[in-house]
């Protein structure tokens, strides 16, 4: 089992408290989106059938658990959330409903993340990052979906003092087509906004669990390139920029899925 | 007057004397050869045990584009399997701290040991599972380790990659930070799960002329 045991009795404990965070759909007041750089496909006008479409955005870290320190005293914890609140708002502009894991600077262990996303039955999750570390976007599929089989035949063997794995620690694996089509989406639409992306595979809480196509999206600053200006990670231009693509990436994904 | 027969036991007494320091200085002579033969032969047996450098492969990491690449190093590893893989994975540590490193860690002593054990099988499974290595970071590594998805996977598929790379019999992997279990390394990468050596896949670098695999 990936979780330790106080951390599941916390979890369950905290469960309403957690639940009395997942944010509504699509507010009809919802905060004007800033306009990003680069064109973005033009939003759908919603209908009942797509106002279902549920996306989990998940701020990283909070409270206690600052995250990376990205420069100028600015803690992870804190950019990802007001990306998060970015994202939000363009979403449901688009007629998405979102669920927030998160919207304030609260603990929030990873078994609580995963229940909120579960319960949301959503269509798309994103696992919101950033690091001072690399160029541009680095998206991860749970490593799960590599060879979801013998990882679970590992992690299930008993190790010392490692007890045997629950199968909702691997409810990632039943999505894991679905995630790295997603993130393909994700790629291309960052790709359009001349934004760098790096794909891979990790481990990170709380994506093993997570019973949605689902994608950790990790923001690092902008590395000067041969016709490229860097940008550091706090520049809101460049945030912007991301924020669109990334909302411009889930209104193919949800075209993508309305068809089918 | 000392009677005759005290004048015989007191002569027996020296005699038994003499003997016993002849005894004992012979004793002594012949202890002090065998050392003497010992010192002169141990330079022959640390000669016979001297092992030539190896050519080995790091995976050296690449943060800017999320990759491995083959640095090829002469080392000169021990017998020991336990020390060749730290070997190996103090050599990998020592090139993150270099300037102008591409996966920057300033870290004197990144490993403070690797334990290697065959893989734990599950009943009536048969055949070769290959040894599971069990790393000992230490404090320091991940103190300096920087915080991020990217940045700490790589850390962690590196060592991986390099492990495999050189001792092929290691097909699993976990980690420990200074003896102890730890949730991540730095926020992030899970360390509490067992690793498949085979999941760090170094893709060939195109600007690398010695691409990796
Ligand atoms: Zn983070």
């Amino acid at each position: 089992m990936r979780w330790t045991e106080p951390g599941l009795a916390l979890a369950m404990a905290g469960l309403a408290g957690a639940f009395g965070q997942i944010t509504q759909p699509a507010a009809p007041q919802a905060p004007k989106a800033p306009a990003p750089m680069q064109a973005l496909k033009a939003p759908a006008t919603p209908t009942p059938a797509l106002q279902r479409f549920v996306v989990v955005l998940d701020a990283a870290h909070g409270s206690n658990d600052p995250g990376a320190q990205l420069g100028d005293g600015v803690a992870e914890k804190d950019l990802v959330l007001t990306l998060a609140g970015h994202l939000q708002a363009m979403l449901q502009k688009q007629g998405l409903s979102v669920t927030m894991t998160r919207n304030a600077d609260i603990d929030l262990p990873g078994l609580n993340r995963a229940e909120i996303a579960n319960h949301a039955q959503a269509e798309a999750c994103l696992v919101i990052h950033a690091t001072a570390t690399g160029s541009g976007v680095h998206l991860f599929t749970s490593s799960l979906s590599s060879h979801d089989a013998s990882i679970a035949g590992v992690s299930a063997r008993t190790l010392p003092n490692q007890p045997a794995i629950l199968p909702w620690e691997t409810a990632q694996a039943a999505y894991s087509t679905d995630s790295l089509k997603l993130e393909s989406e994700l790629d291309a639409a960052l790709v359009h906004a001349e934004i760098p992306v790096t794909m891979g595979r990790a481990s990170v809480q709380p994506m093993d669990s997570l019973a949605c196509p689902a994608v950790a999206v990790e923001l690092a600053p902008l590395a000067a390139g041969n016709t490229t200006k860097g940008r550091p990670i706090t520049d809101e231009r460049y945030q912007t920029t991301v924020e669109g693509a990334l909302a411009a990436a889930i209104g193919s994904w949800r075209t993508d899925r309305m068809e089918r | 007057m000392i009677s005759r027969a005290h004048k015989v036991l007191l002569g027996l007494l020296l005699l038994a004397c003499v003997a016993m320091a002849a005894m004992l200085i012979r004793l002594r002579n012949r202890a002090q050869d065998r050392l003497q033969e010992q010192a002169t032969s141990a330079p022959a047996m640390e000669a016979s045990v001297a092992v030539p450098p190896t050519e080995v492969t790091l995976y050296v990491p690449n943060d800017l584009d999320d990759s491995l690449v083959a640095v090829h190093e002469n080392l000169a590893l021990p017998g020991n399997q336990s020390v060749e893989a730290q070997e190996l994975l103090t050599s990998l540590v020592a090139a993150f701290r270099v300037p102008g490193s591409t996966h920057p860690i300033k870290v004197a002593n990144g490993v403070n040991e690797v334990y290697l054990m065959p893989v734990p099988q599950a009943a009536g499974q048969t055949g070769n599972p290959g040894q599971l290595a069990v790393v000992d970071l230490s404090a320091a590594l991940a103190a300096a380790q920087p915080s991020g998805i990217e940045p700490e996977t790589l850390t962690l598929l590196s060592m991986m990659a390099t492990l495999h790379a050189n001792m092929p019999a290691i097909t699993e992997v976990h980690f420990v930070v200074d003896g102890q279990p730890r949730a991540t390394l730095a926020g992030h990468a899970d360390l509490t799960r067992t690793y498949l050596a085979s999941e760090a896949n170094p893709m060939p670098n195109p600007e690398t002329a010695e691409g990796a695999q």
